[in-house]
């Protein structure tokens, strides 16, 4: 039985890299926080939004129902702590308000993973691998850990999610969704993308060839593939292939082939590039 | 002379490679012959089958070639492998080198024949008495090879 679930937007960030407020930036005709707080509606039963105190007043947030944070300087995990604390049997829906890609197909594919048993579910990062603490889940079993860590004095809540240990980890199914905006460089590529129809997908996805040897064409029931995918390295393009097809092997013990050359598992691939993954050889 | 490294689907004719490396300058000739053998890590093996990249592959050997030329000064190698199914008995994979001295023939084609085996995209199913089959080296995720060549000797 899954606990209900509640949505928290963070807009208390300091946005000191921005300039200006990232809750008040614009995205067409609504401002960021509205944009986030509309991506979170259909999936919660009440939406708050996360100040410091002395935002409560704010114009932009005084339209929102607000949790205000109980600690001082903690950044965005005390956001997180007072929703707990003040809905301590409510599971909650985390997201920042400074993911301007974010869309709805990738929210739904986060609720319907949620893993209600576990202490959270967040997408592990196509950049690094680390779990993405502000596009989560967070149940209301992790709400005592994360109390103990916020009291041993820490605050990042990457790491909180890295050693709570019971979370689950889910790949994005868009690479860029998640892909946070904090200095006006980095918002204004943002927007780029969303002026073209489809934009994230499209700038994103790419045609490849793929070739399967030995036990990965076994495995795949195929020798050779084309595919559109929103990859972009091979390490990416393996890990999205693993969930479709039983591969037994870990990359670790691969190597990859590019355009007919051993390549880089972390190099960007490019429309048309063809891949190969080699497993462990045996010649002779 | 043909390309030093070639695939081939049916038996490797050795008597043609061997004529490759003739050379009246060269006065040792040193070959390496791979078989299949009847069992492997303690199952008994009925036969096999070879696969490989071969564009891949083909590419990595005539490195491994033009490496083993520069470091042992030797005058010419071929090589073959085979692919498909492979009877226990068959020759697998031949490697042939010519060299001045019967020294450096010996060591180069040793080179060739373990880079071969540690670099090439090429991959081996056995298929077992018992019915059961496995691509080697692919079953447990097994850690590659630590290898190491001996350095040439220098000549007088």
């Amino acid at each position: 039985m899954s606990a209900p679930l509640y949505g928290l937007v963070l807009s208390g960030g300091r946005s000191t890299r921005m300039g200006q407020d990232k809750a008040a930036l614009r995205i067409g005709s609504r401002t960021q926080l509205e944009r986030t707080m509309e991506l979170m509606a259909p999936h919660v039963e009440r939406a708050f939004v996360s100040v410091r105190p002395d935002q409560r007043e704010e114009p932009l947030r005084g339209g929102f129902e607000q949790i205000a944070d109980t600690r001082a300087n903690l950044g965005p995990i005390a956001g997180i702590v007072a929703a707990q604390e003040r809905f301590p049997d409510k599971a909650w829906l985390v997201l920042a308000c400074d993911l301007p890609l974010l869309d709805a197909a990738t929210l739904a594919f986060l609720l319907r993973a949620r893993a209600p048993q576990r202490l959270a579910t967040a997408f592990r990062s196509s950049h690094d691998g680390l779990p993405e603490p502000l596009c989560a889940v967070y149940e209301p079993a992790s709400r005592r850990s994360l109390l103990a860590y916020v009291e041993a004095g820490r605050q990042c809540p990457r790491k909180f999610l890295v050693g709570a240990g019971d979370v689950e980890l889910i790949d994005e199914p868009e690479p860029r969704a998640l892909d946070n905006a904090n200095t006006p460089e980095e918002h204004a590529s943002a927007m780029s993308l969303l002026e073209q129809p489809n934009a994230t997908a499209a700038a994103a996805a790419r045609r490849l060839t793929v070739q399967y040897y030995a036990v990965l064409r076994e495995q795949a029931g195929r020798r050779e593939e084309s595919l559109t995918t929103s990859a972009r390295t091979a390490r990416e393009l393996y890990r999205e292939l693993a969930q479709r097809y039983p591969f037994s092997l870990d990359p670790t013990v691969l190597r990859v082939a590019i355009n007919g050359e051993f390549g880089d598992w972390t190099a960007p691939l490019a429309d048309g590039d063809s891949v190969v993954f080699i497993p462990p050889v045996a010649g002779g | 002379m043909g390309a030093p490294f070639r695939f081939v689907r049916s038996a490797i004719d050795t008597g043609a490679l061997r004529g490759e490396l003739l050379d009246a300058g060269c006065g040792g000739y040193a070959a390496f012959e791979g078989w299949v053998r009847d069992h492997n890590e303690g199952q008994s093996v009925r036969h096999l089958e070879y696969e490989a990249y071969e564009t891949l592959a083909v590419r990595e050997a005539e490195r491994i070639v033009a490496e083993a030329i520069a470091r042992f000064r030797v005058a010419h190698i071929a090589c073959a492998h085979r692919l498909g199914d492979l009877a226990v008995g068959e020759l697998a994979v031949w490697v042939g080198v010519s060299a001045a001295h019967r020294h450096e023939a010996f060591l180069a084609c040793r080179y060739v024949i373990d880079e071969i085996k540690h670099r090439l995209p090429i991959w081996k199913k056995e298929h077992y008495a018992s019915g059961d089959s496995g691509w080697v080296n692919c079953e447990r995720c097994a850690a590659p090879h630590a290898h190491q060549h001996p350095e040439p000797l220098e000549h007088a």
